[in-house]
């Protein structure tokens, strides 16, 4: 057995990472919802194994998504890691090639070179000492691009970079060095023995040349055991424990376990999963009017370190933009609704004073939403359209409405919100429908997520597409110069970009923008904030505008109540929900047809 | 005792020192723009939940003003933070984090006790 007292700081490094992650591992295990243990051993021997092992490839060794938003930065990520994983495996069969046994220890394959000098006789060495020399060079350059990149980030595409704790700068550190090192030691031993492969080789006899070799090769040796050492000790209390967990939540997000509502063992999976790449920061639209410091990654490191703090919990607008870019794909907005739960005052029997009355038959209900009750243009186009054709509808909370219950989910207050889907729900199946319409992405979203109608619901943008392409209603196009804001709860929230779009395209000159559909701005007004101050929301809502403005717009045209009226204060362009330009487009076409009669 | 035709009336003063601010001065605190409220009333006359029970978000803030001590605890969670009252407000009173506030303020007393 090959021994030197220096793999012992790597043994101990690697023994305190196995058992500190089997620990949290462990515990997260246990605190899974009993729904969740089920699914994930219902799914592990199945074919999703096959599909998880697949992402995980892509995901957490080629960091495709980080490949398709940087190339240097997906190239930088890529290298270390599967760089990395090739030279362990590399380095696992090379030894055994050595010592024709199947069994050897965690140490050899890392220290071989120091063991190993005599090669002849041994198959395809040649081959081994290459690719092993080729891995080290490709992790190296990822390694110099990971330090050039802490010094200009803006090369990577990052404007603000994170800010780090101790531990991970001792974990940074020690990446940094490890590779650097190795190449070192190997290189030294080379130049003592004579050998080595292209990379280590050469080096080797140019050290040898102007260097003690002899004297430095061991020092450097105990240097880079000492190095791994100091990382695997850092790493489960670093961002780098994101390597370990990011396979693991990929694996149970493959078996459809996902954090909902609550605090829970994904949920600490999902924390532990983020790198803190900082890709998040960017993108967020309250970097403009305050210090950042709620954004995505912020958040997710106080909430890894068990931490409840009340403005990363509730200053954020839930606008979704962060999450569309992590490439890890958390779940930012359904994290930080379960954070609020832990700090308000939920309670389920807030809204018994609602009683029920009796409710209309009909083919169709409207539910306008609270929101449209303020946009009074939008329900009574609304309303006009489906007289227009022809729909049996009811229009369930003309008399002002009882909400949805999506604002007291986003303020985390489930149990109250839960509440009210029971008796909305109760209202909507009494009366028979078919189909349910609402004017407001904030009650589609719930309808969709929470209700579990056996009807269905949609928003009233598919609604009216429906009737257009049912040929219920003829729309007319005005040739108007259109620009289509998508809603944050309609876009991002329920992936609902092409049926506005086709409307528009029927009635106006839609004329496409630089930031739209995922990437669309928020208009400030989101109901998911509660910190921001009147100002502060002002001054989001009228950067977006003034982005509009650029395309100079007739109309700027949005489906959302909430939206409307929150550019209606500030924008001097008229301001439009999908509902009032598709009425004016029926009227319009009515007036010409009557044209062709008179002539006729 | 002489009887000099009159008596003294019974002490009528208001007595300042009975007005308890503290839900007052803790909103002030967490929530600046609480100061802000004129009490207009456009709140309530929009509120969802005042359509349906005599729910009154102005008449809670000025009695939280005044410093009356007043069972809210099942007045404030028929809010159902819908968020038509911030919408409206023409001061920019930060409607909905108040009323989150108040119920955090008056949970936390409870236990406390
Ligand atoms: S939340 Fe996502 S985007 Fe933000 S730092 Fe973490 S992994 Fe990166
Ligand atoms: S959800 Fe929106 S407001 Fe909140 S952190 Fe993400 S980008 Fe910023
Ligand atoms: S609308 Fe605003 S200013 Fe008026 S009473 Fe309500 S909170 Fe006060
Ligand atoms: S948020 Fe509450 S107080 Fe404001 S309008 Fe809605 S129900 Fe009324």
């Amino acid at each position: 057995m090959n021994f030197d007292p220096f793999v012992i700081p790597f043994l101990t490094g690697l023994s305190f990472l196995c058992a500190v992650l089997i620990f949290k591992y462990a515990k997260w295990f246990i605190k899974l919802s009993r729904e969740h243990k089920f699914k994930l051993l219902k799914w592990i021997f199945s074919h999703k194994i096959i599909l998880a092992l697949k992402e995980i490839f892509l995901e957490s060794l080629l960091h495709r998504k980080i490949f398709r938003r940087n190339f240097v930065l997906g190239y930088m990520h890529a290298s270390i890691a599967l760089g990395w994983l090739l030279l362990i495996i590399a380095g696992n069969l090379e030894t055994k090639l050595h010592s024709s046994k199947f069994f050897n220890m965690p140490y050899d394959p890392v220290f071989l070179k120091f063991f190993v000098h005599e090669r002849s006789g041994i198959p395809i060495a040649a081959f081994y000492t290459f690719v092993m020399d080729f891995l080290l060079l490709i992790i190296l350059i990822g390694i110099g691009l990971a330090v050039f990149k802490r010094f200009r980030s803006m090369l990577f595409g990052l404007k603000r970079t994170t800010r780090l704790k101790s531990f991970d700068k001792i974990a940074r550190y020690s990446i940094w060095l490890i590779f650097p090192l190795r190449f070192l030691a190997e290189s030294f031993t080379s130049g003592q023995y004579n050998t080595g492969g292209f990379l280590t080789g050469t080096a080797g006899h140019f050290f040898a040349a102007v260097l003690p070799v002899d004297y430095l090769s061991y020092p450097v040796w105990w240097g880079y055991s000492i190095m791994l050492c100091m990382f695997f000790i850092a790493l489960p209390f670093s961002r780098y424990m994101h390597i370990p967990t990011e396979v693991a939540l990929i694996m149970l997000r493959n078996f459809g376990i996902k954090t909902n509502k609550i605090y829970d063992g994904i949920t600490e999976f999902e924390v532990n999963s983020c790198p803190r790449c900082g890709i998040c920061i960017d993108v967020c639209q309250l970097n403009e009017v305050q210090a950042s410091d709620i954004q995505a990654v912020y958040f997710i490191q106080s909430s890894r370190e068990n931490k409840k703090d009340e403005r990363k919990a509730f200053n954020c607008l839930l606008c979704g933009r962060c999450e569309n870019v992590c490439p890890v794909g958390i779940e930012v907005n359904a994290i930080r609704i379960t954070k609020r739960k832990q700090l308000v005052f939920d309670n389920k029997n807030a809204f018994n004073f609602l009683t029920n009355g009796s409710t209309e038959k009909a083919d169709v209900i409207y539910y306008a939403g609270c929101m449209t009750h303020l946009t009074p243009a939008v329900k009574s186009s609304m309303c006009r359209i489906l007289d227009e054709a022809n729909v049996n509808y009811l229009f369930l909370d003309k008399d002002g409405s009882v909400c949805c219950g999506r604002p007291l989910l986003m303020a985390g207050k489930i149990e109250a919100a839960l509440s009210l889907v029971e008796k909305n729900k109760k209202k909507i199946l009494e009366s028979g429908a078919k189909t349910l319409v609402t004017s407001c992405p904030i009650c589609y979203k719930i309808f969709r997520e929470e209700y579990k109608l056996p009807i269905e619901a949609l928003h009233h943008s598919q609604y009216i597409l429906r009737l257009v392409r049912e040929k219920k209603i003829t729309l007319s196009n005005s040739q108007q110069c259109v620009v289509y804001h998508d809603p944050c709860e309609l876009g991002r929230g329920c992936g609902i970009y092409d049926e506005p779009r086709e409307i528009l395209s029927r009635t106006s000159q839609l004329v496409p923008m630089k930031n739209e559909k995922n990437n669309s701005w928020c208009c400030g007004g989101s109901l998911g904030d509660f910190k921001l101050s009147a100002e502060q929301k002002s001054e989001i809502t009228r950067d977006v505008l003034m982005e509009f403005m650029a395309y100079s717009p007739e109309i700027i045209a949005t489906a959302c109540p909430l939206c409307k009226k929150t550019f209606a204060k500030y924008g001097n362009a008229k301001i439009q929900d999908i509902a009032e330009i598709v009425l004016a487009s029926i009227l319009k076409e009515k007036v010409t047809e009557k044209k062709v009669e008179v002539l006729q | 005792m002489k009887d000099f035709g009159y008596t003294i009336n019974k002490d009528r003063q208001i007595n300042f020192d009975r007005t308890d601010k503290w839900i007052y001065e803790y909103l002030k605190k967490h929530e600046p723009s609480f100061k802000l409220c004129i009490g207009c009333g456009t709140c309530t006359a929009t509120c969802s939940s005042g359509n349906f029970t005599d729910f009154n978000l102005r008449r809670l803030f000025t009695l939280i003003h005044r410093g009356y001590k007043l069972d809210m605890k099942d007045e404030i969670t028929k809010c159902m933070l819908c968020g038509k009252c911030i919408m409206v407000c023409p001061r920019g009173v930060n409607t909905r984090n108040i009323i989150l506030k108040i119920n955090e303020v008056i949970e936390n007393r409870k236990r406390k006790k």
